[in-house]
């Protein structure tokens, strides 16, 4: 994987160096994968190596009473090597988003973890689209961002909710390819472009996240093409038929994405253009030349 | 005395502390936090606070999400 050794951007498109900065967070790969829905924990802790990510969302849920061979997540995530990204998945109200975002906290402070500082904001509009409920989402970050938290805002891919998000104090807008889990790609990459044009603009370091919708590696890599910053999935990885190889898949498809954008595609157009030289050509040519 | 946990009713004796509790429950402290009567009560706090008669507590740990 090598660029011309002339482009400046070569240094920031090698895989140790090209960082993903999100507020205080730097963070080694551009992939942020969830750990939900796999068949077992092994299955995920295998998975989560295989995609090269060093950041792991996870979810907040009541612990089960009277379980002493239960296992806990935290048996296959080992809190040394991953960030932690706590979620609010499930929530459908600001306050009940507030309220599991500080008892992640909780739990990551106890834990030690950086990720303590920081939530993945979900405030949820019907269970049947998993939809963010924009004005709630609204409220919440507000209210975390008045907290402390780095808030990181699933949001839908409205531009100008992306735009008033970032201004209620968002650390990163984090718009949705397609509904959760729906493996449909980016569905509407015009205004991820938009969401990406108004949010760099005079802030070109402002992290801006795909979170939701990936099917498969080459939505990861269109994302990542359009310039986002990084992508976040679960479903893709989890329920693939095989977890493992396509989270090696990811991983490739975000280092080719990210290049390609660094890279700078050609623009498209409506005719051919010749890659082999006219001149010299031995054959009848029956077309006036250019 | 009657508090509640999680949604479910259970007896424990007078002045039980939270950490107390958190062992009775089998659960490990290390990954839980607690929240009694809407209020986070931090890691450090748990052997010395005493719970009384239903109060609401809800216990939660990480978990498989996305």
């Amino acid at each position: 994987m090598t660029l011309p050794s002339q482009t400046t951007d070569r240094a920031a498109a090698t895989d140790q160096q090209d960082l993903l900065t999100i507020g205080s967070f730097t963070l080694s790969s551009r992939l942020i994968v969830g750990s939900g829905r796999y068949q077992n924990a092994a299955m995920m802790r295998d998975s989560l190596q295989a995609s090269g990510s060093d950041c792991v969302t996870v979810a907040v849920r009541r612990e089960r009473l009277h379980d002493p061979d239960g296992e806990n997540l935290l048996d296959y995530i080992d809190p040394d090597r991953y960030t932690l990204l706590p979620n609010t998945a499930g929530c459908y109200s600001p306050e009940d988003a507030v309220r599991v975002a500080r008892l992640g906290r909780e739990i990551l402070r106890s834990l030690g973890n950086p990720g303590a500082d920081w939530v993945k904001l979900e405030v949820l509009a019907d269970p049947r689209t998993l939809l963010p409920d924009p004005l709630g989402t609204l409220q919440a970050t507000s209210q975390l961002a008045e907290d402390g938290f780095q808030v990181l805002c699933y949001s839908n891919d409205d531009p100008v909710i992306a735009r008033q998000l970032k201004a209620a104090g968002a650390t990163a807008v984090m718009p949705a390819g397609s509904p959760i889990g729906s493996g449909q790609g980016i569905l509407n990459p015009n205004n991820i472009r938009i969401c990406l044009e108004y949010l760099k603009q005079d802030d070109p370091d402002y992290p801006v996240i795909v979170d939701a919708g990936v099917g498969t590696a080459s939505d990861v890599a269109e994302a990542m093409e359009l310039g986002v910053d990084g992508v976040l999935l679960n479903t893709a990885i989890a329920h693939a038929r095989d977890p493992v190889a396509m989270a090696t898949a990811m991983q490739h498809a975000i280092q080719a994405g990210r290049l390609a954008y660094l890279a700078g595609r050609i623009p498209r157009r409506a005719y051919a253009t010749a890659s082999s030289p006219e001149d010299g050509v031995i054959a009848t040519h029956p077309f006036p030349r250019k | 005395m009657i508090i509640v946990v999680n949604g479910n009713s259970i007896d424990v004796p007078q002045d039980c502390k939270i950490t107390s509790l958190l062992e009775s429950l089998d659960m490990d402290t290390r990954h839980v936090a607690v929240e009694l009567n809407r209020e986070i009560v931090p890691r450090e706090e748990h052997p010395e606070r005493a719970l009384a008669s239903d109060d609401q507590l809800e216990i939660v740990t990480l978990v498989g999400g996305g």
